[in-house]
């Protein structure tokens, strides 16, 4: 926990085995109150799972789930107050937008004419109020998406799910949607649990984001820590774009690990606990933090031949021969100074990498 | 997506788990009371002796079956010899059904890939022409084929009156008028799975194999064929099936001296002449027939499943 | 990807597309018209009159007719009605209730009335029927429909059911419904259009039936199926066309129905 906040949800060592499949290796997570946390990982990693296992729609092999200090796994869906937003929304058909905002408030008891009311009011939140008599077919997939929204806040819930929910919105409408997320989440004071496969939507969005991976947390942050200080392979490789060298640690001495990685290539970096003398490991290098020049400009440095230069709009990526490893890629912004560094290829130059760039991984 | 694609279609299937004795209940007293123990004792009967004027002396006996097969029966005195009368309706009845089938692939076929092949909104419209007569009372359409075929039907009517026959042609109490009523009775069965087969095809195949230089035909016979072979089988399971038992056509448009199995066992249960256990044998032996036939044919779907998978 | 499909359409195929349609049409029209002719012959054409129709009604044969009627109809209504009911619940626990030892057993014992030819179960039927002593007649009828209409029913509403994702149920119960709530609000509505095609061809099926009913009427009572069997066995009338006529309209009608109702369904 980032500050003293009550916690929201505690999942405890929680297992979750699918006959001989086990989808979740006791993973425990604090969720704290009013958090927009995220659980990012690739399909099959079991995010979904454990998302599912909070609302209730699977239950716990073992382990326990708390919501606000009460244990829920064994409560049904129906009898928890927490509601999700389903990845194609799964709005009834059978039932106008109105009816469908208003169901939850009606199964809690209300009167149906009260039920519609507070529906009514929802509905001028997302701002749908015009299409309340029409039936969820009738709608755009970003509206049905604000109807699935409205539907899931209307009973007011203590923990509200996403599961994808912007997964079948096309880019421009999936980034105002992120915002929009965004904005209702601090608006209504709501923890917020989100899944996605989308890294880029989870660092825009997220307090915190656990990185999943076969059913194990790998990594629990917040967006820049994840990003910045990837604590192993998965992570580095999962999130953004990273060059990924095996190097072997020659020394570590007054707080700098000097490594090789073949043909002469010698790079110093900060130490990672974990990481011994002798160890061979992999090395990280996002190449936003490269750039390339004809005479080496930092003490860190390698020497490459250009291959290749990839134009993508807001960057060039310049591809580059080690002589050793895989090929290497540095990024340079399409800017007038960005520009000064692209090389054409066949020329030798040299990748100058900050101080702090490199990082060394765990596995 | 994530783990929950394999998991939550289970969740979700088994939400009905606890109550699925009391919901299957009703099901398996109506049908196993009313359907499935009436064929077990059909079976039985099938080994009773005779009781004249209908029904049944509850004693052993084989000779529902021995009276099937043989002359003067496999018990007499006389070395018994194969009785054909009985083998000779099964297997024009055999026969008929086939052909009937074979007609209805002929001209079923070409509608249902033409129909598949239309636009989707004229699609429905051909689907829906075709389910009309699937719907309407068979015996209707039965008789209407008798008042067709009759000498001094429509159907002679213009056939004389455009001079290609002289005479009115008979084909009431033929074989052929039997034929054409097995075919007419049974075609929308075989389009409508046909169809819903070449409907799910996916036309971009016959694409890919016309860019690689296969022309219509051979696009046809090497994909699309193969690719519909489901619905092939179920559309010929569905004529071939009613056509062997059928009991109106052969009654209506065949006479006495076309029967088939169906009136062969009607009439073993209407009046003082009728012999029950020889009907319930007879049945037997229909229901045996049928049950390999579905076997053969469900092998054969299961293999190509599993060819596809 | 479907449009570009009629480009490998075959030229005959059309022919006898429109060939396989008159085939299938021009006998029923042709018994349509004549059940207006006049004449007393049906081989002669005697100019248009409605006189068969009123026939039906008044004519010698209408009490007849009229009990036949009232028997067909009134044995298809309940006969639907308890099939579509015993059906859905049957879907529900075949669709949504897992796997289970007895799925297989089960699934084969609803598809038995569809697999065994209709002969067959007749015999079957009047043999059980008579070995427990029961007397034949309208009950016997009403039984028998309701036992071979199940799978009828069964089938588009269990198709139906398999289409229907079980994440409105959980949306459902996400949103406070319990399971009674879940099913009568949410599930129930959305299988509405299976459930109406299911009692419908359930009810045609049953109106339509001539040879499991034949078998296990018994004497002194008729349907219209088997009453007009009667008649035509003793001679083609023109009344019999009329009657036929408006049977025809009817299941016409009801397939027109069904057939509006998977279409309102596709809009929403």
């Amino acid at each position: 926990m980032t500050k003293q906040r009550p916690i929201a949800i505690d999942i405890q060592k929680v297992v979750k085995r699918f006959g001989d499949f086990t989808a979740l290796k006791e993973v425990s997570v604090s969720i704290g109150d009013n958090e927009f946390f995220t659980l990012l990982g690739p399909s099959g990693c079991g995010k979904t799972t454990l998302l599912r296992m909070i609302a209730g729609f699977e239950d716990v092999t073992a382990g326990a789930i708390f919501l606000y200090d009460q244990e829920i796994a064994k409560l049904p869906p129906n009898k928890r107050p927490i509601n999700t937003v389903f990845q194609n929304y799964a709005l009834f058909p059978t039932m106008s937008v109105l009816e469908n905002v208003g169901f939850g408030l009606e199964m809690q008891g209300k009167s149906r004419a009260e039920a519609r009311r507070q529906a009514g009011e929802m509905l001028e939140l997302v701002q749908l109020s015009q299409f309340a008599h029409r039936k969820p077919s009738q709608l755009s997939g970003g509206q049905q998406q604000r109807v699935a929204l409205a539907r899931a806040l209307a009973p007011k819930p203590r923990v509200l799910l996403l599961d994808e929910p912007l997964s079948a919105l096309d880019m421009k409408l999936r980034k105002s949607m992120q915002l929009e997320l965004k904005h209702i989440q601090r608006e209504t004071g709501i923890t917020f649990i989100f899944v996605t496969h989308d890294q880029e939507e989870a660092l825009t969005m997220s307090d915190r984001i656990a990185v999943m991976s076969a059913g194990e947390v790998q990594q629990l942050g917040t967006a820049r820590d994840i990003y910045e200080n990837p604590r192993n392979m998965f992570v580095a490789d999962f999130i953004g774009d990273t060059n990924l060298l095996e190097v072997s640690v020659d020394k570590i001495e007054n707080g700098r690990a000097t490594c090789h990685l073949g043909g002469g290539h010698e790079l110093t970096c900060d130490p990672v606990a974990g990481v011994d003398t002798g160890a061979r490991v992999h090395l990280s290098v996002r190449p936003e933090r490269l750039f390339l020049s004809s005479e080496p400009e930092e003490v860190e440095s390698l020497r490459g031949r250009v291959v290749e230069n990839i134009f993508i709009g807001t960057d060039i990526t310049t591809i580059l021969d080690l002589g050793v490893g895989p090929q290497f890629r540095v990024r340079a912004s399409n800017s007038d100074r960005g520009n000064l560094r692209v090389f054409e290829p066949g020329q030798n130059v040299f990748v100058n990498m900050e101080r702090g760039a490199a990082r060394l991984l765990v596995d | 997506m994530a783990g929950g694609a394999a998991s939550g279609g289970n969740a979700t299937s088994e939400a009905y788990a606890p109550a699925r004795g009391w919901l299957l209940l009703p099901t398996w007293v109506v049908l196993g009371i009313v359907v499935l123990a009436p064929i077990v004792l059909m079976l039985i009967y099938s080994f009773l002796t005779k009781e004249f004027r209908g029904g049944v002396i509850w004693e052993f006996s084989v000779d529902a079956y021995d009276q099937f097969f043989f002359d003067r029966g496999l018990f007499g005195d006389d070395a018994p010899t194969i009785q054909w009368a009985y083998i000779q309706i099964f297997w024009r009845s055999i026969w008929q059904a086939t052909l009937a089938t074979i007609f209805c692939l002929l001209i079923g076929f070409p509608t249902a890939y033409f129909i598949a092949t239309r636009p989707a909104n004229q699609r429905t419209i051909w689907v829906f022409l075709i389910t009309i007569p699937y719907w309407v009372n068979l015996l209707i359409r039965t008789v209407s084929m008798r008042f067709i075929l009759r000498d001094q039907g429509p159907l002679n009517d213009l056939l004389q009156w455009t001079g290609i026959v002289a005479e009115p042609l008979t084909i009431i109490n033929t074989n052929l008028g039997v034929q054409i009523g097995l075919f007419y009775s049974y075609l929308p069965f075989m389009v409508l799975p046909l169809y819903a087969a070449i409907e799910r095809y996916n036309f971009s195949l016959s694409e890919a194999a016309s860019d690689l230089y296969a022309p219509r035909h051979k696009i046809l016979t090497r994909i699309v064929l193969p690719a519909v072979k489901p619905g092939l089988i179920a559309g010929c399971i569905l004529v071939f099936v009613p056509s062997l038992g059928s009991f109106l056509a052969p009654d209506l448009l065949g006479g006495a001296r076309n029967f088939m199995i169906g009136s062969l066992i009607d009439e073993q249960f209407r009046g003082s002449a009728g012999n029950w256990p020889f009907g319930a044998a007879a049945s037997m032996i229909l229901l045996t027939l049928v049950l390999l036939v579905l076997m053969v044919l469900a092998r054969q779907q299961a293999r190509l499943e599993k060819g596809a998978g | 990807m479907q449009t570009g499909a009629a480009r490998f359409d075959f030229p005959g195929f059309k022919v006898l597309t429109f060939l396989c349609l008159f085939i299938l049409y021009a006998p029923l029209l042709v018994v349509t018209v004549y059940s207006f002719n006049d004449s007393r012959s049906i081989t002669t054409w005697g100019g248009f009159s409605l006189r068969w129709y009123v026939d039906v009604f008044t004519g010698p044969d209408s009490a007849k007719f009229q009990s036949a009627a009232f028997n067909s109809f009134s044995i298809a209504l309940i006969a639907a009605t308890v099939a579509t009911a015993i059906a859905t619940s049957a879907a529900l626990a075949m669709v949504r209730g897992g796997r289970f030892k007895l799925r297989t057993a089960t699934f084969g014992l609803i598809s038995l009335p569809i697999l065994v030819p209709e002969i067959v179960t007749a015999v079957a039927m009047l043999i059980f029927f008579n070995a427990i002593g029961f007397t034949r007649g309208y009950t016997s009828i009403l039984i028998a429909h309701i036992a071979f209409c199940i799978p009828f029913a069964y089938l588009p509403i269990s198709a139906r059911m398999q289409g229907i994702e079980g994440v409105y149920e959980q949306a459902a119960m996400d949103l406070y419904a319990g399971r009674a709530q879940a099913f009568r609000r949410v599930l129930l509505p959305m299988m509405m259009p299976g459930i109406i095609s299911g009692f419908l061809l359930a009810f045609i099926i049953s109106l339509d039936d001539f040879i499991i009913t034949n078998f296990v009427k018994g004497a002194g009572i008729e349907t219209l199926p088997t009453a007009i069997f009667g008649s035509v066995k003793q001679g083609l009338r023109p009344n019999i066309m009329a009657i036929s006529t408006m049977l025809l309209v009817f299941s016409t009608v009801i397939v027109t129905l069904s057939w509006l109702v998977s279409r309102i369904d596709r809009t929403k």
